[in-house]
């Protein structure tokens, strides 16, 4: 059987299944909808929450960009970034908001600062990076379809499209959970099988997180040290060691990517489902099982497919890699453009070397790391199959999440409870199908046109979300004197300042050329580059909010009452659905 | 004097709360800012197996070391909320 074939048939199985998933999970209220029933199981929970988290970028991307872009050690910032804002959901935000019982973010925003403004901005500032997020995702869509099924990448965003629409507004928040738990299973597989097997080969322990630190099979050689040495022959700079930017620069950018991620609301509304606060902070707990299986599994393919490509370009005698000795893979490959050579000196050879004039591995795409790894590995053709699946399941799973806390900001936030108060039960839940249906035919045309802006998107919604959302709902859960012209004028300080710094570097909405400040050095703030800026707008957002709290009228007295509420202990036993509580 | 009685067992709540907050959020940075990053070079150094300990706070263990924070965070919260309801029984209410 042709690989084309049976990856249509694998894809289009996991497909049936969304499809199957979606029909039996039909929403039949807005409570449904939003937060299907409030009643999904924690660890159900915890493995939806991983799907809708892991993005197209997690699967394709992250371990390509931690042993090439980032050179192994700098790319920690992802691993702990992306894992550690998990530890400030589960203690600081989740149980809370949980137990404020309503649907959506911008709805405890909104009464804990008792305004519309602050409601409004809340739901622009998740707009803002919902979107910028939802555009990577259908990019990834198109991109694994027109990959692996050799369609146009048009023809694939548009199947891509229609799933989602099919099952997100069918099922709303419940089919999307659901169809979230599958793809988490997809995504998982296809994810550690070509890992496991690089690991057996390599090391002969099929642990990845154990293979990246033992010795190569058949040697005494630390696979790590085997790297460092290699690459520091060629030029590069040792991989376990060196910094990105630096120590400042890691430390920032790690504590965006943390803030960013306990502040991005799609995330967050995953843990209105459980049942109770004890149930959102158990899922929390879960939510990073499911997601370390991924993140521990990644930078033992960085390393290790860095060293098969390394070693590639390497022959026995010390020589490099003969343009007719070629293998297979690489010339696939090639075709895609992910991949290119050029024989700069006209030696018949291909050197790989970290010096631009003379590296002749011209082009070597990030993505090519997980997605030619079963063929580096020589896997069988089922496994290939699987990870086209698993790259579809995972760039689904995030636009349904994404698309859902779009819709739900516009039919609950802005219709419900800003201007259309009187709006019932049924009309609302008609109007989040209809929102959802234009989110995703929204998200599909900026899919097919993508802005400018696109390629750093996914990096700047972490840093709008660090910066707006993340201040105002900590202050919002445990700072009592903080009001609202505080939260407001917080939020519109940290994301001016954020969206400054970065628009400064990569011109405004990432047109090139129109940096207004044109002259002034890359980094300029003390080293830290555009995507680590996410803290110090965050720090901005706490410091305006205060001050301005502290010169204008504390908050009235119901607010007291919706933190005392919050703080109060919840009753162990009491597993009352939202709403019920209060 | 059930109700100051009431407000006093609150408070301690809270304060238990938030101490146990505060140390695991000491741990959290101490493993990854602390260990990954800040102290990185000298804890490379060290060696387990085919790591070097720096390297691998960042790129394995402060994963797992996050992982049990939450869990040890969700036990030990469902304990204090059990004390509190067994005291708001015993205390008669």
């Amino acid at each position: 059987m042709s690989l084309t074939v049976l990856t249509y048939l694998v894809v289009g199985f996991t497909f049936a299944i969304y499809i199957g998933i979606a029909i039996a999970t039909r929403a039949s209220s807005t409570k449904d909808f939003y937060v299907a029933d409030g009643g999904v199981h924690p660890v159900a929970n915890g493995m939806a929450t991983a799907a809708d988290w892991m993005s197209a970028a997690s699967f394709i991307s992250m371990a390509g960009l931690i042993a090439l872009s980032y050179n192994g050690y700098g790319g920690s910032v992802f691993l702990m970034g992306w894992t550690g804002g998990y530890v400030l959901l589960a203690l600081l935000i989740a149980p809370y908001l949980r137990k404020y019982g309503k649907y959506t973010v911008p709805d405890f925003i909104g009464e804990r600062y008792y305004s519309d403004a602050a409601r409004v901005v809340a739901v622009i500032c998740l707009i803002l990076c919902s979107v910028t997020y939802v555009i990577g995702q259908m990019k990834g869509v198109g991109v694994a379809f027109s990959r692996f099924l050799e369609t146009d990448y048009e023809t694939g965003l548009g199947i891509g499209m229609f799933i989602v629409f099919f099952y997100a507004v069918l099922g709303g928040m419940k089919g999307i959970t659901y169809t979230q738990i599958a793809q988490y299973v997809v995504l998982i597989t296809a994810y550690t099988i070509p890992a496991i097997f690089i690991s057996l080969q390599l090391t002969g322990n099929p642990l990845p997180q154990l293979g990246l630190g033992s010795t190569l099979a058949g040697s005494d050689v630390y696979l790590l040290d085997k790297l460092d040495m290699i690459l520091v022959d060629l030029g590069f700079q040792e991989y376990t060691t060196t910094l990105r930017g630096s120590t400042l620069n890691m430390m920032a950018f790690t504590a965006s990517l943390m803030i960013g991620t306990a502040g991005l609301p799609h995330v967050i509304i995953r843990f209105f489902t459980v049942p109770s606060v004890a149930a959102a902070r158990r899922s929390a707990g879960w939510a990073l099982v499911f997601i370390a299986i991924l993140y521990t599994t990644a930078p033992a393919i960085a390393a290790m497919a860095r060293l098969n490509i390394v070693d590639t370009m390497q022959q026995s005698d010390g020589q490099a890699l003969l343009i007719e000795e070629k293998p297979a893979w690489f010339e696939n490959w090639e075709q895609t453009g992910l991949l290119q050579v050029e024989d700069l000196n006209g030696d018949g050879r291909i050197e790989y070397t970290a010096d631009p004039e003379t590296n002749e591995l011209t082009k070597l795409d990030n993505d090519i790391l997980v997605l030619a790894n079963p063929e580096i590995a020589q896997l069988p053709n089922w496994v290939i199959a699987l990870v086209a699946a698993g790259g579809l399941a995972a760039a689904l799973s995030t636009a349904a999440g994404l698309l859902l806390a779009i819709s739900s900001a516009i039919s609950h936030d802005l219709l419900k409870s800003t201007y259309m108060p009187s709006i019932s039960e049924k009309a609302e839940l008609r109007a989040s199908r209809i929102a959802m249906a234009a989110a995703v035919l929204g998200a599909g045309y900026l899919g097919l046109n993508p802005p400018g802006f696109a390629a750093g998107t996914v990096a700047l919604a972490f840093g709008l979300a660090a910066s707006s959302l993340f201040p105002a709902l900590l202050m919002g859960i445990f700072a009592r004197r903080v009001n609202r012209e505080g939260a407001v004028a917080g939020m519109l300080a940290g994301i001016s300042v954020t969206l400054l710094y970065v628009f400064q570097h990569k011109g405004i909405m990432f047109i090139p050329g129109t940096s207004f400040l044109g002259g002034m050095s890359p980094n300029w703030f003390f080293g830290v580059e555009p995507n680590a800026f996410g803290v110090v707008g965050a720090i901005v957002n706490f410091v305006v909010a205060f001050t301005v709290s502290r010169v204008s009228a504390p908050p009235p007295s119901k607010v007291e009452e919706l933190l005392e509420f919050l703080h109060e202990p919840s009753s162990v036993e009491s597993q009352a659905p939202p709403g019920a509580a209060r | 004097m059930a109700e100051g009685k009431n407000v006093e067992r609150q408070q301690r709540f809270a304060a238990r709360v938030r101490s146990l907050m505060l140390r695991l959020l000491v741990v959290w940075f101490v493993v990854s800012f602390g260990f990954g990053i800040l102290l990185v070079e000298p804890l490379n150094e060290i060696r387990l197996g085919g790591y070097k300990l720096g390297f691998w706070f960042a790129q394995q263990g402060s994963i797992f070391i996050f992982i049990a924070l939450i869990f040890a965070f969700s036990s030990v919260m469902t304990r204090l909320e059990r004390d509190y309801v067994d005291g708001e029984k015993e205390s008669g209410k």
